[in-house]
C-alpha cells in the first residue's frame, strides 16, 4: 500500500492531474484492462475508486485529477507514504478480443482509463482508432503511451492548443461518415461526452461500451450505492460493471444521482480551504 | 408488576442525539437476582430453544455461586462469541419463550444474563484462556469475518490448525461492523473478539476480495488445505417499485454502511457523507429497518416511520428493538404498502404513494399475506427513504469458484456438516441460508469448524 512514485502529470488553477504507482503485488498480478481498485488515504477517509491505468512489477498505477475534497487529500500524498487501504481488482475487466476495428474514445482524465483498454485491444490484434479530447495541451495525458497502441490517432482540446479545436465528438462523426464498419467503440470521459457519443453511434448500430464511474461505498455489490439503470434494470456499477452498454443507459437518472452529495462535498471542500488558510496566516 | 428487574437504559433525551449503546444491562445485584428467579428445570427446556444448544441452565447455576468466568467459559463451550449474541438474539422466540416461567409469569431474561459474564470479562480486560496447542502447521483460509467467519477460525485455531482470515472490508466484522449500530452493539465488543482470535494466533488481512485479489485456486497453490465462506448474503434488495433510484433513496445496507462502517455521523471529521431530511421512511420492520430507523432519528431526522405491509405481530424484529424504536419516537403506518416513490423536479424524493392492506390467509412463511385493499392509496410526505426488504446471495467470491453447487436462490448449497460440493470447502451462515441470525451462523460455522478438523486430522 506505500506509494512508490508520485508524478504531477498537468497543474493550473483548477486542480492537478497526478500519477501514483502504488505496491500492490496480489492486485498486480490479477488485474486486467478496465478493472479498478478502491483506496483509502485515511483510516477517516472516503472510500475511493480509480481505475487501474497500468500494472508493473509488482505495482499498480492510478492517475486521478484533484478535482474534489478525497482526490486533493490523496494528491497530498508523498512517496513513501502509506495508504490506510488498497482493495482490488473490483469490477469486470473489459471483455478483451479481436473485434476487428475499434474506436476508442477518451475524454479529460479518462484518457488514463482507456489506455490499458486501447493497449489490450491492440494486442488483441484489433485495428484501433483512438479520439481523445482534453481542455488544453498541458491537461493532454499519455499522448505518445496510447499513439502506440493506437493505427491512427486523433485528439481534440477545447482551446485548439493542440490537434484539432473542439470535442471528440467532432471527430467520430467525421469517422463514421468515411466508414461506419467499427465493431466496438469503447468511451470514458464526462457523462456527457458518453451520453454524446452513445447517441452518434446508436443509429449505426455499433456495440457502444460506456466505462461509469457512479458514487460507490464498498465496491463489492453489498451496499447499492452506485446503482443505475441498463435497459430498464437496476444494475450496481461495481460488481455488474464498470462498462455498460451506452445505447441503453439512462443517462439522465446517472447524472442526476451524481449529485447526490454535492452540498456535503462544499463542505468538505471548505474543510481543506480553511485549513490552507491557517497555514498562510 | 412483573418479578424480571427492569432493565436500566440511558436517558431518552441523550438517546436520541447520541449512538450510546441504549441498555445498560445488569449490575452484578440484579444478575443474581434474576438468576434466583430460575427454576433450574430437570430437563432444561430453554436450551432446546437456543439454536446453538447452550447449556443456559448451568451457566445460569455458575452466576448463583457468582462463577462468573466459570460461567462464560460454560456458554463458549456452543457460543464464541456470547457478548454479541446476548445483546442481538431474539431471545424472546428463542430461549426465553421455551422457558418454563413465560407460560405464567416473565420468563428468564437470558439475553441479559449472557450479556452480563460476557462484559464482566471485557470490563476487566481479561480473554478466555488461550489453550497451547501444538501447531499442526496447516493452513485454511477464512473468508469473511462476521459472526461465522469469527467463530469457525476460534474453533480451527484452538485445534492448532493455521487460521487466515480474509476480510473484504478496510475493518474486521462484518454485519456487526457494518450492519448493527453502535447503540445496539458497541464496536468495541467486536474488537475484543477479533482481539482474542488473534491471541489465538490467527492472521488477520483486510482488503482482501476473495476471488479477486486471490482466487481460491491461487490460494490453494499458496498450501491453503481448507476453505470455510462465511461471506453473508450481502446484495441489498429493492421493491422494484418506480422511484427508487431517486436521490434521498438508500438501500439500508447502504445507509447502514454510511453510518456505521464509515461513520457519515461524525461528517466532516469522516469524510464520507450521508444525508438525512427531516422526515424519513423505512420501508420493512425487520432489525435492519430498526437500526436504519433508528440511526436516522440520531442523525437529526425529525420525524421517523416504518412502513410495513403487516402489523407489529408479524415483524421480524427483535422486541426489545421494537420498544426502544416506539420509546424514542419512531412512528407507525402498518398494514401498509409502497407503490411509488415521487420527486421534485431535480430528483429529490418528496414522498412516497403507498396502499392499505388486510391481512389474508397465512402465506409459506407461517405470517399472514397482506392484501392490497382497492382504492386505498394515499400518500405520505418524505424527504429520505431507507429500503430494508431483505438481500440476496452475493455472486462476487461464488461465481470465481467453479463446480460450487449453488440452491435456486443463488445460496450456496452444503451437505450436514456444512461442505460445499467441493471436498475442501465449506460454508455457513447468511451465504447458505439467506437473512437469518447470528446464532444460527455460529452454530453452523462450529459444525463446519469440527467438519474441518476431522477432515484434516485423519
Amino acid at each position: 500500500m506505500k506509494i512508490i512514485s508520485k508524478d504531477i502529470l498537468a497543474q493550473n488553477e483548477a486542480g492537478r492531474i497526478v500519477k501514483m504507482r502504488l505496491e500492490a503485488p496480489a492486485i498486480a498480478s490479477n488485474a486486467r484492462a478496465g478493472q479498478f481498485v478502491i483506496l483509502m488515504v485515511s483510516e477517516n477517509g472516503e472510500r475511493i475508486p480509480l481505475t487501474i491505468a497500468e500494472t508493473k512489477d509488482n505495482t499498480v498505477m492510478i492517475i486521478f485529477q484533484e478535482a474534489g475534497y478525497s482526490t486533493k487529500k490523496l494528491g497530498e500524498m508523498a512517496v513513501g507514504d502509506e495508504l490506510f487501504a488498497l482493495v482490488g481488482p473490483l469490477g469486470h475487466p473489459v471483455p478483451i478480443e479481436n473485434y476487428g476495428k475499434v474506436i476508442a474514445i477518451a475524454g479529460g482524465v479518462g484518457i488514463a482509463e482507456v489506455y490499458p483498454v486501447a493497449k489490450a485491444l491492440k494486442n488483441a490484434g484489433n485495428i484501433v482508432v483512438g479520439i481523445l479530447g482534453a481542455r488544453n495541451k498541458d491537461f493532454l495525458i499519455l499522448h505518445d503511451e496510447i499513439k502506440a497502441y493506437c493505427d491512427r490517432l486523433y485528439v481534440t482540446t477545447d482551446d485548439g492548443s493542440f490537434g484539432e479545436k473542439g470535442f471528440v465528438s467532432d471527430v467520430l462523426l467525421r469517422v463514421l461518415k468515411e466508414d461506419t464498419n467499427y465493431q466496438l467503440v469503447y468511451c470514458v470521459g464526462p457523462i456527457p461526452m458518453m451520453k454524446v457519443v452513445a447517441a452518434i453511434t446508436r443509429p449505426h448500430n455499433i456495440k457502444t461500451l460506456v466505462c461509469l464511474n457512479s458514487i460507490m461505498l464498498d465496491g463489492t455489490g453489498m451496499c447499492g450505492s452506485c446503482r443505475l439503470t441498463e435497459d430498464g434494470k437496476v444494475k450496481f456499477c461495481c460488481v455488474d460493471g464498470p462498462d455498460f452498454d451506452g445505447h441503453k443507459v439512462d443517462f439522465e437518472e446517472l447524472s442526476q444521482r451524481h449529485k447526490r452529495f454535492l452540498s456535503e462535498e462544499k463542505i468538505s471542500i471548505d474543510k481543506i480551504e480553511k485549513k490552507c488558510k491557517c497555514i498562510n496566516e | 408488576m412483573s418479578e424480571r428487574g427492569e432493565i436500566s437504559k440511558i436517558n431518552l433525551q441523550e438517546r436520541i442525539c447520541t449512538f450510546k449503546e441504549v441498555s445498560r444491562g445488569f449490575s452484578e445485584v440484579e444478575a443474581l437476582k434474576e438468576a434466583c428467579r430460575c427454576l433450574q428445570c430437570p430437563n432444561a427446556p430453554c436450551s432446546k430453544g437456543c439454536p446453538a444448544g447452550i447449556d443456559i441452565k448451568e451457566f445460569i447455576h455458575l452466576i448463583k455461586e457468582k462463577k462468573y468466568l466459570e460461567s462464560l467459559a460454560k456458554i463458549r463451550e456452543s457460543n464464541s462469541l456470547p457478548a454479541v449474541c446476548g445483546r442481538v438474539c431474539p431471545q424472546e422466540e428463542q430461549c426465553q419463550a421455551a422457558c418454563v416461567l413465560s407460560k405464567k409469569h416473565d420468563p428468564i431474561q437470558i439475553g441479559y444474563l449472557e450479556r452480563f459474564v460476557s462484559d464482566a470479562e471485557i470490563k476487566a480486560g481479561a480473554f478466555a484462556p488461550v489453550p497451547h496447542v501444538a501447531s499442526k502447521n496447516i493452513k485454511i483460509a477464512v473468508i469473511g469475518t462476521g459472526p461465522a467467519g469469527l467463530t469457525c477460525a476460534a474453533d480451527l485455531a484452538k485445534a492448532g490448525f493455521e487460521v487466515y482470515l480474509f476480510e473484504a472490508l478496510h475493518k474486521t466484522g462484518g454485519v456487526l461492523a457494518y450492519g448493527i449500530p453502535e447503540f445496539r452493539l458497541p464496536k468495541s465488543i467486536v474488537a475484543h473478539e477479533v482481539e482474542y482470535l488473534k491471541r489465538l494466533r490467527c492472521k488477520v488481512e483486510c482488503n482482501f476480495v476473495a476471488g479477486r485479489t486471490q482466487t481460491i485456486e491461487e490460494l490453494r497453490k499458496a498450501g491453503f488445505k481448507a476453505f470455510f465462506i462465511g461471506v453473508g448474503a450481502g446484495l441489498p434488495q429493492f421493491l422494484n417499485v418506480p422511484g427508487e433510484n431517486l436521490n434521498g433513496v438508500y438501500s439500508a445496507n447502504e445507509f447502514l454502511t454510511r453510518v456505521n462502517l464509515m461513520k457519515s455521523y461524525a461528517f466532516p471529521e469522516y469524510d464520507t457523507p450521508v444525508k438525512v431530511g427531516r422526515r424519513v421512511g423505512v420501508f420493512g420492520a425487520g432489525n435492519v429497518a430498526f437500526d436504519s430507523a433508528r440511526c436516522a432519528l440520531r442523525l437529526g431526522a425529525h420525524e421517523v416511520s416504518i412502513i410495513y405491509r403487516r402489523t407489529f405481530i408479524e415483524m421480524p424484529a427483535r422486541e426489545e428493538e421494537v420498544e426502544n424504536a416506539r420509546e424514542e419516537g419512531i412512528k407507525f403506518h402498518l398494514l401498509t404498502s409502497p407503490k411509488e416513490i415521487f420527486s421534485d423536479n431535480s430528483g429529490n424524493v418528496e414522498g412516497v404513494i403507498c396502499i392499505k392492506n388486510e391481512l389474508g390467509k397465512p402465506d409459506s412463511s407461517g405470517r399472514s399475506s397482506p392484501i392490497a385493499i382497492a382504492g386505498s392509496d394515499f400518500g405520505i410526505e418524505l424527504d429520505t427513504v431507507i429500503v430494508a426488504v431483505g438481500t440476496s446471495a452475493n455472486p462476487l467470491l461464488i461465481s470465481s469458484i467453479a463446480g460450487l453447487k449453488l440452491n435456486r436462490r443463488g445460496y450456496i448449497e452444503v451437505d450436514e456438516n456444512m461442505q460445499t460440493a467441493i471436498e475442501d470447502i465449506f460454508a455457513a451462515g447468511d451465504i447458505v441460508n439467506g437473512s437469518a441470525t447470528v446464532i444460527s451462523a455460529i452454530n453452523q460455522a462450529r459444525t463446519a469448524a469440527a467438519a474441518i478438523i476431522k477432515k484434516l486430522s485423519k
